[in-house]
């Protein structure tokens, strides 16, 4: 089997379940204990946040340890809030293409009486530093705007609006839950005040992430109980995770450079032969992109079935058609870079990884071939694109 | 698995791919936009589906109802064929996720598409009713749930 699905999540790299087994055999102990195995936890813990905060510019102390990146998205998005309405501030800003740990939790702000702007992205998806000025007003608590797109991998102007929000006082926050790892970052340098990670984006274990905080930038609890974390995330630390996120962070960050080089290659390579399919686009920047992220449309055929059956010839892959996602409408993210529906439904996200090949890509592009050509001749759709009867959207 | 034996050997091998040049009944229902278009071609010779094909853009299990609704009503009389119903290619199926149940409906509703074709293509009588308007439930479920 091809893995071509590592947005979705990847596999714990040997660093990362070395560093996990150690949690569990040697610093078993609670952090919070006094005794000898308690503070060798809490040693271990320490070495593990340097280690988070190393990697993104941060200082140890203003990294939180979460569930994950949802959690800390939700964290950092609900302190801003918070803090904002108490000096009675309740407008926030975010992209239409954020994940749905940023949405949703912007939705629910927007139930309880905050005053929400999405801002668009443009045909690649990038959204324009002019935009997110123009948006910002007296009463803004908060801009969030990812930092890396997780379908579609375009990268964000994150420094400029870093710099803008910090010029017009206002709180950045970050998704940079597909960035981290495979994108160098700097908070202090690129003034974000809140970023988001996730352990097993970067070959780390699931079920941990981070939150960064800028010292000085308020933050809430939204796990109630012990001190843990400085009294903002309640609950004994998951160390076995955490060890195993640090080390596998550590791994992706020492080894990015020579990574991000080798991966992209594979992904231009894959671009440029699966561009050669007839009526097939390329989502997203062709430049400011993931390096491993390849997102295609092929008109006239469905996502699901096009992903089943590169399953069945050995390539594990994602779309964005409704289908697959269980809900109704195809992905949020392709209808705001102008997909119509019933090309969004055709889509594909294959992304790439350090540990695939030359030869993955060679198959993946052949098997891909072979599976749109077979789903469009029983299509009844491509039939009528064919026979002029209805336009191509995609020439 | 998301989809039963039956559904993935439908899907992989689909049955009776393709079209009819000469149908004497076409029915198309689905929408684009929703992400599942079927068209049914039937060839009809004394009231009994002799031949019949289906082309289905759209998921899994849009191409497995498909399939399974041409085996179903292959052979058998027209009015046979107009009561078949989205439980039965369910059922024939072992089954299908909740959110999935739209397909089958989608397969009843192409082909009584397609015999309606048939029905006014040859001067048949019927009731309108015994036919939905061409748009199809899975079109409303859109409307109602959009966002």
């Amino acid at each position: 089997m091809i893995y071509a699905d590592n947005a979705a999540t990847t596999k714990a790299c040997p660093a990362a379940q070395q560093a996990m087994l150690d949690g569990m055999e040697r610093f078993w102990g609670n952090p919070s204990s006094l005794h000898s195995p308690g503070q060798q936890a809490r040693e271990a813990l320490q070495t593990a946040r340097e280690t988070v905060a190393r990697a993104i510019g941060a200082q140890p102390g203003d990294i939180y340890f979460t569930s994950g990146g949802s959690e800390a998205d939700n964290q950092a998005i609900a302190s801003a809030a918070k803090i904002g309405a108490r000096k009675g501030k309740k407008h926030l800003i975010t992209t239409a293409i954020e994940h749905h740990a940023v949405l949703h939790t912007m939705e629910q702000l927007s139930k309880e009486g905050y005053d929400i702007t999405l801002l668009p992205v443009d045909g690649s998806g990038i959204v324009k530093v002019e935009d997110v000025a123009a948006a910002i007003r007296e009463d803004t608590a908060l801009v969030s705007v990812m930092y890396a797109n997780n379908e579609i991998g375009t990268i964000q102007p994150v420094a400029e609006i870093g710099a803008l929000c910090r010029e017009k006082g206002v709180p950045f926050h970050t998704d940079a839950v597909q960035a981290v790892g495979h994108l160098p970052i700097d908070v202090t340098a690129q003034n974000i005040d809140m970023l988001s990670l996730s352990g097993h984006k970067f070959h780390g274990p699931r079920g941990v992430g981070a939150l960064y905080v800028r010292r000085g930038a308020p933050l809430f609890p939204l796990i109630h109980g012990g001190a843990q974390e400085r009294g903002l995330r309640a609950g004994t630390e998951n160390l076995p995770a955490i060890l195993g996120m640090a080390a596998a962070l550590d791994d992706a960050v020492t080894h990015m450079a020579e990574n991000n080089v080798y991966v992209s290659s594979l992904r231009d390579t894959l671009i440029e032969k699966l561009s050669a399919i007839p009526h097939a686009a390329l989502n997203g920047d062709r430049e400011r992109r993931l390096p491993g992220n390849v997102s295609f449309c092929f008109e006239g055929i469905e996502g699901e079935s096009l992903l089943l059956l590169l399953d069945d010839k050995g390539v594990a892959a994602s779309s964005g058609s409704a289908c697959t996602s269980g809900s109704l409408d195809p992905s949020h993210v392709l209808l705001a870079i102008g997909r119509p529906h019933e090309v969004a439904h055709g889509s594909l996200r294959l992304s790439l990884d350090r540990d695939n090949t030359m030869e993955d890509v060679e198959s993946i592009a052949q098997a891909t071939a072979e599976v749109v050509n077979y789903l469009r001749d029983m299509s009844p759709v491509w039939k009528s694109l064919q026979r002029g009867e209805r336009s191509y959207v995609i020439q | 698995m998301l989809y039963s034996e039956k559904v993935m050997d439908h899907f992989r091998n689909p049955r009776n791919v393709g079209e009819i040049a000469d149908a004497d009944g076409v029915g198309e229902v689905g929408n684009a936009k929703c992400g599942d278009i079927m068209k049914m071609y039937l060839k009809i010779e004394d009231g009994i589906i002799v031949d019949v094909k289906f082309e289905t853009f759209g998921c899994g299990s849009a191409i497995a109802t498909s399939s399974m609704a041409t085996e179903l009503i292959k052979g058998k009389r027209v009015d046979e064929a107009l009561s078949l119903t989205n439980q039965a290619v369910v059922e024939a199926l072992d089954g299908l996720p909740a959110h999935k149940i739209h397909c089958s409906v989608l397969a009843e509703e192409a082909v009584r598409a397609a015999i309606k074709d048939y029905y006014d293509k040859n001067g048949i009588a019927y009731e309108p009713e015994q036919f939905c308007s061409g748009d199809c439930s899975c079109c409303h479920e859109h409307d109602h749930h959009g966002e």
